[in-house]
């Protein structure tokens, strides 16, 4: 596509960057047909082609960002399906991230949406202050309906409705392995991101994979000191320096142990964290003191499932639950992750199912659920509409996100991958499983199978 | 931009009143329904075609057939022009509006309506995808036939509106040969139906008028079109050669022996590497010229029609013959095809042709092509529907170029006539839109071009529907 940058502007490497992006799109449209938003909405103003198109006038003209503009950029999951999708190769996370940065940067939003925003980049990544905040959220969960008549409350609302009742998962009060209590011969040594809000809602799923990982030789190392929550929540709202703060806070806390004994990997299980620790060295690039750490960082992050693959499990006999296996975007999209989930699923011994339409967000992503509830609940219950249509005994995803959020539309139990996986190779029974008596048990399955 | 082609002068009586119109139009329609805002309206100011491009007045995204009566019939009385659009994927610039009009655009009224497999037939809203509707019977062994390479976002609507083709289409026809029935908008409001579940309906054939008519009698809202049985089995299989001669005359040759494969593509050198490096699909890259041709029917049935070609290709010294061993591999090598347009993205930018040639001249017009893209010194592609001799020029540029993009059309210009002259047409499929328009002449006779007019000014009097597009500015009647 034709573009009109100034000299001027493009030494601004930011806008050099947003500049080779754009000469990539060709107008082909095809981003339309796979955009959540698009799909649901129908206005090309909410599908990534149309915001490609508003990035452009906008960064080309160097004018403050216009409540249009943000409006739709605003509606964007960054799911990243068009960039599945894309012929032309655009990349359109690093655009729109350039987008979200230059709106922080010049758009005053109203007071409400400030508030929110303040709130959940001062709350969320901080695992103490969640706490409370969920400890508040449970007693103000009636004030919910009331919240949801006001649309600038509506966030608010939204909020109070996602936070669970009670913690997620009982695997917490399972032995686990203290950091080094690996079994068997060593057959690598790890680091696993503790992060922020999982680390709060479920520390089950990092517990289950720290019981895998001992089981198959793996020395898992202990939290080093300051690293938490990977930035993506503030990067997500376009909060640059703080998410650049984030990173770098991870970064040095990791290089020691890289620089020391050593890691084979720095592993992820929410998925959606996985895609911004990916990410580092590109948004460290220009920092001449982190570029080369961050790239290194980024190098050794992989996704759970990942890991696993290299470990050779064991292929297990078949087991009479069926699982529906609920691609996280952050995997599909954002790491191109598709298939090895299913893999260690299958080797495992369960039946996996793949629910149509794969590829649509579910509407977590991140803080949208809360920040646009209306189009999150319809993305949820489609999302939902086509798991249950799979009649799934039990549904897995990558991301704790898009459980939580699933959860919240369906009655059929919703577990992390790395959960059923530490259950088949030995872990105890996953909470929330309890139902599903006489199909968790290993044996021919002909008859259960589809 | 370019300003090659000009656009009909925008009404200064309309533009006067655009306030009124937008406040009117606003009465009319759902808020969400409405896009007047001048920052929301550009990112409509083009299509597929994006070398031209008109900031539109407003933009109406109806949800009801009634709801694109009402603005119909608002624009008619009152002379505003209005450009309709789909899922805006038009090559040809069928979707590019003007500063003077309001965009219909259908994006909003996607519903399958029915499915009915006794009468082999789906009815849909206008702005259901092409490709959805093959999704949505493929759980009960069915599809529509049509498959333009953007069919996983192109609506149907559009495919009527330009009677789309694509790769498929050698074996089962175009959009008009599986279109049974449409609702319509006519521009004063009306809403008729056309056809219906039958395969011919009494009196004259307004269909097929219709089908291909780029929005100019009316704006289609629902359609009924054919859906097909999926045959038992289908394998495409590439075939390499070292020249496009060679490939061309196989075409010839396998056409000519009666076969009619599902589908015969081809691809040149740099078609070929610029779809292996994005699909990775196993396309060889040490051939000069590329055959997909895809077979289909019984094991038994494929195997035999696959003997006779590959018989015929060694006639004409076929270097490479691969079958694909996966259901994944037939997938990546269809993907490869149809990301081929986009795909070209990555390198240079490039405007895509679109003309018909007997097939007998196909090797010659390959060789003219190639001369005369490198007489303006710019680079070309070949990706096409061979079978149907629908030629595919990709003219690769650079569009920060504005001397490089004047070239890139002169020579799109030369490569039409060219297809005129050997005895083909404009078109294959993608329509006239506003690219083709002043080309027109070299392939009507002012008589022809009166005729068309004159059935164009019986639907639309005062041509407000898509005026820009289709019939040349000057001589109009």
């Amino acid at each position: 596509m034709q573009t009109s940058f100034t000299p001027e502007q493009l030494e601004d490497p930011q806008v050099a960057e947003s500049e080779k992006i754009l000469r990539r799109c060709v107008h082909c449209g095809f981003c339309t047909a796979t955009c959540p938003t698009y799909v649901t909405l129908g206005n090309e103003l909410d599908s990534p082609r149309g915001r490609i198109y508003l990035i452009k006038e906008m960064l080309e003209n160097g004018r403050p960002a216009d409540e249009e503009t943000v409006t739709h950029i605003d509606r964007c999951l960054s799911c990243l399906a068009c960039v599945t999708t894309c012929p032309s190769g655009v990349d359109y996370m690093h655009l729109v991230d350039h987008a979200r940065v230059h709106i922080e940067n010049t758009y005053r939003r109203p007071l409400s949406e400030r508030l929110i925003r303040s709130l959940l980049a001062n709350i969320l990544p901080y695992p103490a202050r969640f706490r409370v905040a969920l400890q508040l959220a449970r007693l103000g969960r009636p004030l919910a309906a009331v919240f949801a008549k006001v649309p600038a409350l509506a966030p608010l609302a939204a909020m109070l409705r996602l936070a669970p009742a009670k913690q997620r998962g009982s695997s917490t009060f399972h032995p686990e392995p203290e950091p080094g209590s690996r079994t068997g011969p060593k057959t690598g040594r790890v680091a696993i991101l503790t992060g922020c809000a999982q680390s709060v809602l479920d520390p089950g799923i990092n517990a289950a994979t720290r019981r895998l990982l001992a089981r198959f030789g793996v020395d898992v190392v202990a939290p080093p000191s300051g690293e938490g929550c990977c930035g993506a929540l503030v990067h997500h709202m376009g909060r640059e320096e703080e998410a650049l703060g984030f990173a770098r806070r991870n970064i040095d806390a990791w290089i020691g142990e890289i620089d020391g004994a050593g890691l084979d990997a720095i592993l992820v299980t929410t998925s959606g964290c996985g895609t911004t620790l990916k990410d580092y060295g590109h948004m460290l690039r220009l920092d001449p003191l982190y570029a080369d750490k961050a790239a290194r960082v980024s190098a050794l992050a992989k996704d759970i499932t990942e890991y696993l693959s290299t470990l050779d499990l064991p292929v297990l006999e078949s087991r009479r639950l069926s699982v529906a296996y609920h691609s996280a975007c952050s995997l599909q999209h954002g790491q191109k992750i598709t298939t090895l989930p299913k893999l260690l699923l299958k080797a495992a011994g369960f039946t996996v199912r793949d629910p149509a339409e794969g590829h649509l967000c579910c509407g977590s992503a991140g803080t949208y659920n809360i920040l646009q509830p209306e189009i999150s609940a319809q993305l949820k219950a489609r999302k939902v509409a086509n798991i249950e249509a799979t009649r799934a005994d039990v549904i897995a995803a990558g991301n704790l996100g898009c459980i939580t959020q699933i959860a919240t539309g369906t009655k059929i139990p919703i577990l992390h991958t790395v959960e059923l996986l530490d259950w088949a190779y030995g872990g105890p029974k996953p909470a929330g499983l309890d139902s599903l008596r006489g199909k968790d048990k290993a044996g021919p399955v002909a008859a259960a199978k589809i | 931009m370019s300003e090659a082609i000009r656009f009909l002068a925008p009404r200064q009586d309309v533009l006067s009143r655009r306030a009124a119109i937008v406040a009117d139009l606003a009465d009319l329609l759902p808020i969400e329904c409405l896009v007047q805002d001048a920052r929301g309206l550009a990112p409509f100011e083009t299509d597929a075609f994006v070398s031209y491009r008109r900031v539109p007045l407003a933009v109406a995204l109806p949800e009801t057939t009634a709801q694109v009566a009402a603005v119909l019939k608002y624009c008619h009385r009152f002379n505003v022009p209005v450009v309709p659009r789909g899922a805006g994927t038009s090559l040809s610039g069928g979707a590019i509006p003007q500063e003077d009009a309001v965009v219909l655009c259908l994006s909003k009224m996607a519903r399958i309506l029915e499915l009915d497999y006794a009468n082999r037939t789906a009815t849909l809203q206008a702005g259901v995808t092409n490709l959805r509707i093959s999704e949505a019977a493929a759980i009960d062994g069915f599809f529509y036939a049509p498959d333009p390479s953007s069919q996983l976002a192109c609506t149907i609507g559009g495919n009527i509106g330009m009677n789309s083709g694509g790769a498929h289409c050698l074996k089962y026809g175009v959009t008009t040969n599986n279109l049974l029935g449409v609702k319509m908008v006519l521009v004063d409001g009306t809403v008729i139906e056309l056809g219906g579940k039958h395969l011919d309906a009494a009196g004259y054939d307004l269909l097929g008028l219709v089908c291909g008519s780029e929005g100019q009698l009316g704006v289609v809202t629902e359609a009924t079109v054919r859906l097909i049985a999926k045959p038992e089995g289908a394998r495409p299989v590439l075939f390499g050669f070292d020249t496009c001669e060679q490939a061309g005359a196989c075409v010839t040759d396998i056409i000519a022996s009666g076969i009619i494969p599902v589908a015969i593509e081809f691809m040149d050198k740099p078609a070929i590497e610029i779809c292996e490096a994005f699909a990775k699909a196993g396309y060889p890259l040490d051939v000069g010229a590329l055959l997909i041709v895809e077979v289909e029917g019984s094991e038994a049935e494929m195997d035999a029609v696959l003997d006779s070609i590959v018989e015929i290709a060694g006639r004409h010294a076929v270097k490479t013959v691969r079958q694909c061993q996966s259901p994944t591999e037939a997938a990546l090598i269809w993907k490869g095809r149809k990301s081929a347009f986009g795909a070209t993205g990555r390198i240079a930018d490039y405007i895509c042709m679109d003309g018909t040639v007997p097939l007998g001249k196909l090797s010659h017009v390959l060789n003219r092509t190639a001369e005369i893209v490198e007489s303006y010194g710019l680079r070309v592609a070949n990706v096409f529907h061979a079978g149907d001799g629908n030629m595919h020029p990709l003219i690769l540029f650079n569009a920060n170029d504005p001397e490089d993009a004047a070239r890139a059309e002169a020579a799109g210009n030369d490569i039409l006539k060219l297809c005129v002259d050997v005895g083909g047409c404009l078109t294959g499929e993608h329509g006239v839109g506003i690219e083709k328009r002043d080309l027109m002449r070299h392939q009507y006779s002012a008589i022809d071009l009166a005729q068309q007019m004159a059935v164009r000014a019986a639907f639309d009097e005062k041509w407000l529907l898509n005026p820009s597009k289709v019939f040349p500015l000057d001589g109009r009647t």
